[in-house]
């Protein structure tokens, strides 16, 4: 027998007001692996994402999907967030009057449980993530992405991974928006959460620069709801240069 | 967001009653001779019967108001209130005298325990009388009056008499009429020249008999350079037939003094809270009016300032919830009358399961008052599509260089915000808390630390593991 995939996706399909949008996913993601999914808008990626996560507005039609072997779809989205699912979100929301202090230390204690909300392990961790991302101390007294200009809510979200040590992190564009900088301090906060443990990464990106970084283990390709073609990192240097229009034609 | 999300938002938990043992009780309906039988039980003074006998008159010829909620206040029989109940016949200076029943209640309330801890002085009322009135030690030494109001008509009746109705007259509208005409209880308090009370001093009011009128009238006179923190709160039984609080509020800051005057309003969903409030503000003094309105049937309550004195400050801080079935209908009045006078109003509000909100507010700037500035915020949040939140704001600036600013918001609680929380391992009750808490954070942010949980615990109730 061999090892119990972290993310296993089976056949998967997905629709959002009667449209399908996902017509048959398969992937499977190994302990330690970081994979990238690539397509153009409209292609599925944030769909998938939001599937994983369990948005109650996308219905599953049809296939499974599997975290260290139990069924997410039977689960609410804060009971697949208590399991180790973190999504990163490509329009993260503002909840005006929520501080971010208070948020992430209820936060981690919803996931990971008291105790790991009161330590000061949780507190050396705060410190060095914010450094690492290069936010200021007042951060924490502000309310949760109000008023936070883009680079602030992707370095939020970064944040909040790193705290919450999800066994699965999903990435949803959050290289968009950000400059060489931004994108540097997000690849090395993927890193550091997830480099060298058994959890994975999954991102979602329309472009190779944020690949450079991370140096994904596996590519995937996604067209109409599809993934058509995978591969290794150089898949993705590929479809900077060639675009997707070769595979399209594949595709059909 | 879910049924379940949604109704975990607001369980009243005050509803509890206890049996009626009244030592006097009026019959039902108001008449002249009503009114002269309350002035007589007390033995005040003939000015006082007067004015209650003119106030009476006019509530009787004036028509109601024509605004707020006209449907729900046409369903007010006022010959079905009584307008005076006394269930203790002393006011007591230590909870062990006062009736075990009503004690009880007062115990359940936190209200002997909140004394111990964070307050200078407590005065409870229960029905139409205070039941139990004390002060700290150090404040009486220090020449600080707190009682209730018909022990300041009696100890202290040349300032009530200065005073009474200067801020509120009787004839300001059809509810202070009625409230001047058969007032009694609320709290009555000077505060002298430059001493600053730190502590709060809180006023607790009950409600226990059925188809209850309480009339509470309080007085409050901060002389110059002093400050008090006032608080009250209040919770009735929850009946199938109506109850009727209508109190009348005048402060009175002293030039350079300062009020900041507290409500966390919790009726039942039976009772009508119409209430007037109203301070003047003297030169570099300030008023504030913290007002969080949870409980009642309706509530119209506009808390005012008159800025009198140059430099003066006003503001008002109000947070509203409506469910189902409920009307709160608040907001603030001030007055610029003077040069460099300033002005925050802050309204907060949230409806749901058909409950309506209305924000209603009036500023005005006298055309002698220069260098004024008036800030207006009003925000509110809808939890679901049946309810309603409206806002009728009102600016009349008569000085060109005064500098107004006027923001208002509707927000909806949405799905993805909920997902949001969610994906952080909150469950939806959990998030919907978040938000609202969040939404009322700064107001909450305002009271006192015992009374900002309270107030939390009052909105979000039995959402587990959220309330910290």
């Amino acid at each position: 027998m061999g090892k119990t995939a972290l993310l296993e996706i089976d056949g998967l399909r997905a629709s959002i007001d009667d449209t399908d949008i996902l017509h048959g996913i398969d992937l499977k993601i190994m302990p330690g692996e970081v994979h990238a999914v690539m397509g153009r808008n409209g292609s599925g990626k944030s769909t998938t994402a939001n599937v994983l996560m369990g948005h109650p507005d996308y219905e599953v039609t049809n296939g499974t999907i599997h975290l260290d072997g139990a069924d997410l779809l039977e689960m609410e989205a804060h009971e697949r967030a208590r399991s180790g699912i973190f999504l990163s979100f490509q329009y993260p929301q503002a909840v005006p009057g929520l501080q971010v202090g208070n948020f992430l230390r209820r936060s981690v204690a919803a996931i990971r449980g008291e105790e790991a909300a009161k330590g000061a392990e949780f507190r050396t961790t705060l410190k060095e993530g914010m450094e690492r991302l290069g936010l200021d101390r007042s951060f924490l007294s502000r309310y949760v992405n109000d008023g936070f200009s883009g680079g602030e809510k992707k370095r939020f979200e970064v944040l909040q991974m790193m705290l919450l040590k999800p066994r699965l992190a999903i990435l949803d564009e959050t290289d968009s928006g950000l400059d060489i900088d931004g994108i540097r301090t997000v690849a090395e906060g993927v890193d550091a959460a997830i480099r060298g443990t058994t959890s994975g990464a999954l991102i979602i990106t329309h472009y190779n620069r944020i690949l450079e970084h991370v140096k994904p283990d596996y590519v995937h390709v996604l067209i109409d709801g599809r993934i058509v073609k995978s591969g290794g990192p150089e898949l993705a240097a590929e479809l900077e240069e060639r675009g997707y229009d070769w595979l399209e034609e594949d595709a059909v | 967001m879910t049924d379940d999300a949604r109704s975990a938002v607001g369980d009243y938990k005050a509803g509890w009653h206890d049996p009626e043992n009244a030592t006097i009780r009026f019959d039902f309906g108001l008449s002249e001779q009503v009114v002269r039988d309350i002035s007589a039980l007390k033995n005040e003074p003939e000015w006082m019967t007067e004015i209650r006998v003119k106030a009476f008159h006019h509530f009787e010829e004036r028509p109601m108001p024509t605004w707020g909620n006209m449907h729900l206040l046409e369903e007010i029989d006022f010959d079905k209130v009584c307008y005076y109940l006394r269930s203790s016949d002393a006011t007591e200076k230590n909870w062990d005298d006062v009736p075990e029943d009503i004690r009880n209640t007062f115990n359940r309330l936190g209200i002997p325990e909140a004394e111990q801890k964070w307050l200078s002085g407590v005065t409870a009322q229960y029905e139409s009388e205070a039941v139990y009135h004390s002060i700290r030690e150090d404040l009486e030494e220090q020449g600080v009056i707190f009682l209730d109001m018909d022990s300041g008509l009696r100890e202290y009746e040349s300032i009530v008499k200065e005073y009474f109705c200067s801020v509120v007259p009787y004839s300001d509208n059809k509810f202070s009429a009625l409230n001047t005409a058969v007032w009694s209880g609320g709290s009555f308090i000077y505060v002298p020249s430059g001493v600053h009370v730190e502590m709060p001093v809180q006023a607790y009011f009950r409600i226990n008999a059925k188809n209850m009128g309480q009339f509470e009238r309080t007085l409050i006179i901060a002389d110059e350079g002093s400050s008090i923190h006032y608080v009250e709160g209040c919770t009735a039984p929850t009946y199938s037939t109506d109850s009727l609080h209508s109190a009348v509020v005048e402060l009175i800051a002293m030039p350079g003094a300062h009020i900041r005057y507290s409500t966390v309003q919790n009726w039942s969903n039976n009772v009508y809270n119409l209430v007037t409030k109203r301070g003047v503000a003297h030169d570099n003094a300030t008023i504030e009016w913290v007002d969080g309105n949870i409980g009642s049937k309706l509530t119209m309550k506009y808390p005012a300032v008159i800025l009198k004195g140059e430099g003066a400050h006003a503001e008002v801080i109000s947070v509203a919830y409506s469910g189902e079935g409920q009307h709160q209908d608040a907001g603030a009045k001030i007055h610029h009358l003077a040069s460099n006078t300033t002005s925050k109003i802050l309204s907060k509000s949230i409806s749901k399961d058909g409950g309506r909100g209305s924000y209603r507010g009036m500023v005005t700037v006298s055309p002698k008052a220069e260098n004024c500035k008036v800030n207006v915020v009003c925000d509110a949040l809808l939890l679901d599509e049946d309810s309603r939140s409206d806002t009728y704001p009102t600016m009349e600036v008569g000085n060109a260089g005064a500098r107004c600013e006027h923001e208002a918001s509707v927000s909806k609680v949405s799905d993805d915000q909920l997902f949001y929380l969610m994906s952080r391992g909150h469950t939806e009750e959990e998030a919907l808390a978040l938000i609202v808490n969040g939404f009322f954070e700064p107001f909450t942010r305002e009271l006192p630390m015992e009374y900002a949980v309270e107030l939390n615990q009052l909105m979000a109730l039995e959402m587990e593991g959220s309330i910290g």
